[in-house]
């Protein structure tokens, strides 16, 4: 594909540099190159090429948010105290006063209480910490969505998923450190899932805790683990996924002068620095906003833990509520033999169903390209309607996933839609099979029916929504060829099966691949032919020398399509 | 008449099921029993009745409004199926009907897996003529006094501020797991649900605990002790006057509710941003001068 | 921008071209570009933003000093004055230069699209056949092929010092050999809980003892041993088995019980009537699923619910499921009266309370009364 390099700008100023007397900017910049060598990394990265989409910022919300929890971590270290000693409460908080509990739980409340902005921060810590997961979920699913997980950037997808954990992992060690009731129940449970692993379960738990729950250790083993262990592991894996980044450049939408072999659009200095600069202030002020408006993880209400207290409504943050859902939904099975004890109702959805959801999620880059066999470098998107299989894939893991979401949330269901929390878990148990079946059907046809349509608009043009007469009284609606940018747009998109067919088994039947690849090109609407193309242009050309006269007066249809400017045409003419 | 209207509004679903004729009548006859109340000339105040007046009265009432299902004499009835109409009152006492009658459960309206709150048919005099009534069918918890139950008649703050604290663990040990840590309630077995405590009188909470309306457990003077059952309540009214410390409460709902904030409006508005800063800003016809763009 | 890279060595275009690449569109001017006055404007607005977010934070540092923080500080439309106030005037501030500084690149910063050209992923065939005679080279200058002596006992070394890493963590687990046997304190290991014979059940926080006759019927208690209590309460404990720190966290995340007192004839199970005392019932509170307490009891029917993922025990028939993912009965505490007419435990639990483990010896109800009743018996010599 040839670039049309007249239009390639190669720098945005108006007047040519001109050199000038050493500034002081300059000489900085001499001192370090000399020491540190940058100017050579400078010169290929400072005007470095970023493409321009709303989309493509997901990721950033994940970024910026990872700021603000390193930002505000840091504060809440000043006054936090990781131990599970015990004390009698004897602060402002007049309900609690003289109530035994660890030290932990007594430095949140000292915190919440007694710091000022104390409460601010722990609340902006918290918020920034489901914002952080959520906006790396969604990030997660524009990549997949667009094919941006391709070749050459399937390692990058891998490191994004390890985030993805790491980061769950991270909010679970991290909301479980005050040590109130509703995290304690929560580290409770964990023990639970720890203790119903075969062989080794009641070891883990125990090396865990440093004997039996709850001991006197989880609290600062938790902290070691949240503010040490794994914030490491996240910056490490941030700082290889934002390389990778840079070194792959990022990834664009088909148009009129983009290709596979170039990046088109603005320049790292100034204007993605500035950007990206200020969407980390927006990230780090809409924080700071529900950090003062919005409450969150109360801790006073909750009182400190005790293991023999209970709230109703004990959920886990909502990036744990799915595995909790499962476990709600799961039937009581456990079996006993020769002594020992098996608690399937555990093990299979809280320690078996998330490592094996996650390993697919891992694989799925392996999984597309092993299937269709395509081994080509991937720079443009592809819209998600021209891959159906893997819309549809994505679409039913997301039901799937808001269907144990759901039931992880069945009590609180039930009250606010006055129905029976029994009722709400039979049809859960059946839902979370049916669902994604129905929705990867419904997503699949509807992508394809989607592919149709676009190529019913190449052929024979978008719909006006003018209703033209002819002479003998028939009616008809007018249709209008596209722009050609926006039909260049839409034929960039492989034509059938990416890679080579596999040869056939020894036995002359095909291999066990080449009959998954059938099914997952099955219905696939391919762009249309040249052929086609120009058959359809001659009869449009045709249709449109008959309304000819038309043309510059209201009833072209040009007025409202935004396909090109009008501002000269009034609408009403004066015809 | 309104009420009227809505009732029987709310009836004409339920038809077809084989219980609509009984609660018809059980409707009709609460109704009744409603306009007998504001119509009675017994109900206009007078405080003078003595209690064998009162009974009477209440007994009155109580053939009107509550024998179909209770039975004439309070000692429960059963339907031809052998379901439990309605429990035998004998025993009940007199604040189990404070609190049935006063939270306008009974008359119950409607069938179903738990009895809802609406607003009270009767007046209070006549609630206490019922209550009077039901407690001479057989000895039971008595109305609570209002130095027994209301927070307000500590005698010092000190000893408010210390019954807080232990009302509040022995809430947070007894009651937080039906009600919720903020008073919220939560979901029962089969449609059944804990309601929601923070907009109930302090009578009606002390009531319920004694005397252990529909599924809920009975916490009688032998359980929790009147003065702890005070204390209770002394915690669960400073929760309703705790202001937010944190902003706005998000309906109380714990990491649920905050999951549903987090989603909608901190990522929504971000990406809203996001939208905003990817957009193409207006554009003009003109060319710039000097550049041959 | 132009980017040297060798001719060979290109990302190929793999789609047929059905229509010719128009080209990058002709750039369209903003108001901005053209108009000075549109231009001083949106300088001017940029700025205005800056200055905002300024004010904000002196009005930040004015709250934080002014604004007293905490339980008796000031409300505002009944939320804490001093958290809205630093977290609004934080949020402004910050929003603000975010605000300022997009407005600034999306109205004066030059916005004319750039093509850059890529790079395939991988290095030139040249630079790889150049890296892998350089790794040969290496190789081949250390010997490490030719030596397999010196290779293999490297490994062997290297990968014995996983050993200490791996020895090293084991005092993160108990000290105590053996953790489901009785180790140095009360009721521990994961079979046995504080319970024992004639000890009696007191109200939790509470901690006053219960006599049968002061429940009712439908009266639930949250209740404990008198040993979490102990001394605190003037129960006559002894001196060895007073709970401090993490061992009385420890009994009580094991002891804690439920009472219930249910009309006798409701009783279906002779297991639990056998252990009741007129119509009082005691359970462990604690889940068999994943070890939530659960005391959500509806009294009409004596069924119990956990509030974490809804298992669902019937009291009155051997805490049998009879909804929700847990896959046992909830352990019952045989309850009798003593000398003085209070309630006690007979024993401890006859099972281990409390979530599943693969070392547990799970059996049915009724093995686990037969067996009690067999031990009991030779312990009282009934």
């Amino acid at each position: 594909m040839s670039v049309d390099t007249s239009k390639v700008a190669s720098s945005n100023g108006g007047n040519a540099a001109t050199a000038s007397k050493p500034t002081r900017l300059g000489a900085l910049a001499t001192w370090s190159d000399e020491r540190l060598g940058l100017a050579a990394m400078g010169k290929k990265n400072l005007r470095k090429i970023f493409p321009d989409h709303w989309s493509f910022m997901l990721g950033e919300i994940a970024l910026w948010s990872f700021v603000v929890l390193l930002l505000s971590g840091i504060f809440l270290t000043l006054w936090f105290k990781p131990s599970m000693s015990e004390l009698s409460y004897q602060g402002p908080y007049a309900p609690l006063r003289g109530v035994e509990m660890s030290e932990a739980y007594s430095s949140a409340l000292h915190l919440s209480f007694e710091v000022r902005g104390g409460l601010l921060m722990r609340q902006m810590h918290h918020w920034s910490a489901m914002l952080f997961i959520s906006a790396m979920m969604i990030h997660l699913l524009r990549v997949f969505f667009t094919g941006a997980h391709r070749k050459p950037r399937e390692l990058n997808w891998v490191i994004g998923s390890l985030l993805l954990l790491l980061g769950t992992l991270e909010g679970f060690t991290g909301y479980s450190l005050p040590d109130d009731l509703l995290s304690g129940t929560g580290v409770r449970a964990a023990d639970g899932f720890m203790k119903s692993i075969p062989i080794v379960g009641t070891y883990i738990s125990f090396f865990l805790f440093g004997g039996e729950f709850p001991g006197d250790s989880i609290i600062p083993r938790l902290y070691t683990i949240h503010v040490l262990l794994i914030p490491g592991l996240l910056l490490a894996l941030i700082a290889a996924h934002m390389l990778l980044l840079v070194y792959h450049k990022h990834t664009q939408w088909p148009g009129p002068g983009r290709a596979e072999n170039n990046v088109v659009g603005f320049p790292m200095l100034p204007v993605y620095a500035a950007k990206a600069g200020g969407f980390f202030f927006i990230t780090f002020g809409v924080t700071a906003l529900m950090g003062g408006l919005l409450s969150i993880n109360a801790v006073w209400k909750y009182g400190p833990y005790d293991p023999t207290k209970v709230t109703a409504g004990s959920q886990p943050d909502w990036y744990m509520g799915w595995p909790d859902g499962a476990l709600r939904i799961m039937p009581g099975w456990e079996s006993h033999f020769w002594g020992s004890t098996w608690s399937w109702n555990i093990f299979l959805p809280v320690i078996v169903l998330p490592g094996l959801l996650f390993t697919v999620l891992l694989l799925l880059p392996f999984l597309e390209s092993w299937i269709t066999g395509d081994k080509r470098e991937h720079h443009l998107l592809q819209r998600p309607r021209n891959a159906p299989t893997r819309t549809a894939t994505m679409v039913a893991l997301m039901t799937l996933y808001s269907m144990f979401w759901l039931a992880g949330g069945n009590d609180l269901i039930a009250i606010k839609l006055h129905s029976s929390i029994n009722n709400i878990t039979y049809a859960l148990r059946a839902l979370v099979f049916v669902a994604p079946v129905i929705a990867f059907y419904v997503t699949r046809r509807w992508c394809i029916s989607l592919q149709r349509h676009d190529n019913e608009t190449l052929l024979h043009g978008y719909e006006t929504g003018i209703i033209m007469r002819s002479a003998e009284g028939a009616y008809s609606e007018k249709h209008l060829p596209i722009d050609e940018a926006r039909a260049f747009a839409m034929t960039v998109r492989d034509r059938g099966p990416a890679g080579e067919d596999d040869e056939l088994k020894a036995n002359g039947k095909p291999t066990l691949r080449s009959r998954i690849r059938t099914l997952y090109y099955e219905d696939d609407v391919q762009k249309p032919t040249t052929e086609e193309l120009e058959e359809a242009h001659a009869h449009a050309e045709h249709d449109a020398h008959a309304v000819a006269t038309l043309e510059g007066h209201p009833a072209d249809g040009h007025q409202f399509d935004g396909h090109r400017l009008t501002e000269d045409e009034p609408l009403r003419g004066d015809h | 008449m309104r009420f009227l209207n809505r009732s029987v509004g709310r009836l004409s679903r339920h038809r077809r099921r084989p219980f609509a004729g009984v609660v018809l009548l059980l409707v009709a006859l609460a109704l009744t029993g409603g306009l007998y109340a504001v119509f009675s000339p017994a109900s206009s105040a007078q405080s003078d009745q003595t209690q064998a007046e009162k009974v009477a009265k209440g007994r009155a009432l109580f053939l009107v409004s509550c024998s179909t299902c209770h039975g004439q004499n309070g000692e429960g009835l059963k339907a031809q199926d052998g379901k439990l109409l309605g429990p035998s009152l004998i025993g009940v006492g007199a604040a189990a009907v404070d609190f049935q009658v006063g939270t306008g459960r009974m008359p119950m309206a409607q069938p179903g897996a738990q009895v809802q709150k609406k607003r009270p048919t009767f007046e209070q005099d006549d609630i206490d003529a019922l209550a009077a009534y039901v407690a001479s069918l057989g000895a039971g918890p008595a109305v609570p006094e209002k130095n027994q139950y209301d927070p307000s008649t500590y005698s010092s703050d000190k000893a408010k501020e210390e019954a807080v604290t232990l009302g509040g663990q022995i809430f947070l040990t007894n009651c937080t797991a039906c009600h919720n840590f903020t008073g919220e309630g939560g979901a029962m077995p089969r449609g059944g649900y804990a309601p929601k405590l923070l907009d109930t009188d302090p009578k009606y909470i002390y009531e319920a605990m004694l005397t252990g309306p529909q599924s809920m457990d009975t916490f009688s003077d032998g359980n929790i002790s009147p003065q702890e059952k005070k204390a209770v309540i002394a915690y669960v009214e400073s929760m309703k006057k705790q202001p937010g410390y944190g902003g706005f409460s998000l309906g109380g709902l714990g990491p649920v509710s905050e999951g549903l904030f987090a989603w909608v409006v901190g990522l929504g508005v971000l990406v809203g941003f996001a939208v905003w800063i990817a957009a193409h800003t207006t554009r003009s016809t003109k060319k710039k001068k000097g550049l041959e763009a | 921008m132009t980017e040297v890279h060798d001719g060979s060595h290109e990302i190929e275009a793999h789609t047929d071209a059905l229509l010719p690449d128009p080209g990058l569109p002709e750039h369209h001017w903003r108001p901005t570009d053209v108009d000075p006055r549109a231009e001083k404007r949106a300088e001017r607005q940029v700025a205005t933003f800056f200055g905002l977010s300024a004010v904000f934070t002196v009005l930040f540092v004015v709250f934080y000093i002014t604004l007293k923080t905490g339980v008796d500080g000031p409300t505002f439309l009944g939320w804490g004055a001093s958290n809205l106030a630093l977290g609004g005037t934080l949020g402004g501030a910050l929003l603000f230069i975010g605000i300022g500084v997009i407005q600034w690149a999306r109205k004066l910063m030059a916005d004319v699209e750039m093509v850059e050209l890529r790079h395939p992923a991988s290095s030139s065939g040249e630079d790889r056949s150049m890296t892998v005679a350089a790794l040969q080279a290496g190789l081949e200058e250390s010997g490490i092929g030719r030596r397999p002596l010196i290779r293999n006992t490297l490994i062997g070394s290297v990968a014995l010092l996983g050993v200490p890493a791996v020895v090293l963590l084991k005092d993160l687990g108990p000290t105590n050999k053996d953790v489901t046997a009785a180790a140095d304190y009360p009721g521990a290991g994961l079979e046995h809980t504080v319970w024992r014979s004639q000890m009696r059940v007191v109200r939790d926080v509470i901690g006053t003892p219960i006599r049968p006759g002061d429940l009712e019927i439908g009266d639930l208690v949250n209740a404990e041993p008198e040993i979490i209590f102990g001394k605190d309460k003037g129960m006559p404990v002894a001196e060895d088995d007073v709970l401090e720190g993490a061992p009385l966290q420890v009994a009580k995340s094991k002891a804690a019980t439920v009472l219930l007192r249910m009309d006798p004839d409701d009783i279906v199970s002779d297991v639990t009537r056998n252990w009741s005392v007129q119509g009082i019932v005691a359970y462990s509170k604690i889940c068999t699923h994943v070890g939530c307490p659960i005391s959500l009891n509806e009294r009409t029917t004596h069924h119990l619910l956990c509030p974490c993922h809804q298992s669902t025990f019937d009291l009155a028939d051997g805490g049998k499921v009879i909804f929700g993912p847990a896959g046992r009965h909830l352990p019952q505490l045989p309850l009798g009266v003593d000398d003085e007419g209070f309630l006690i435990a007979l024993g401890d639990y006859p099972e281990p309370v409390g979530p599943s483990y693969w070392e547990r010896n799970t059996h049915s109800l009724q093995d686990v009364y037969d067996n009690y009743t067999k031990t009991s018996g030779e312990e009282t010599g009934q």
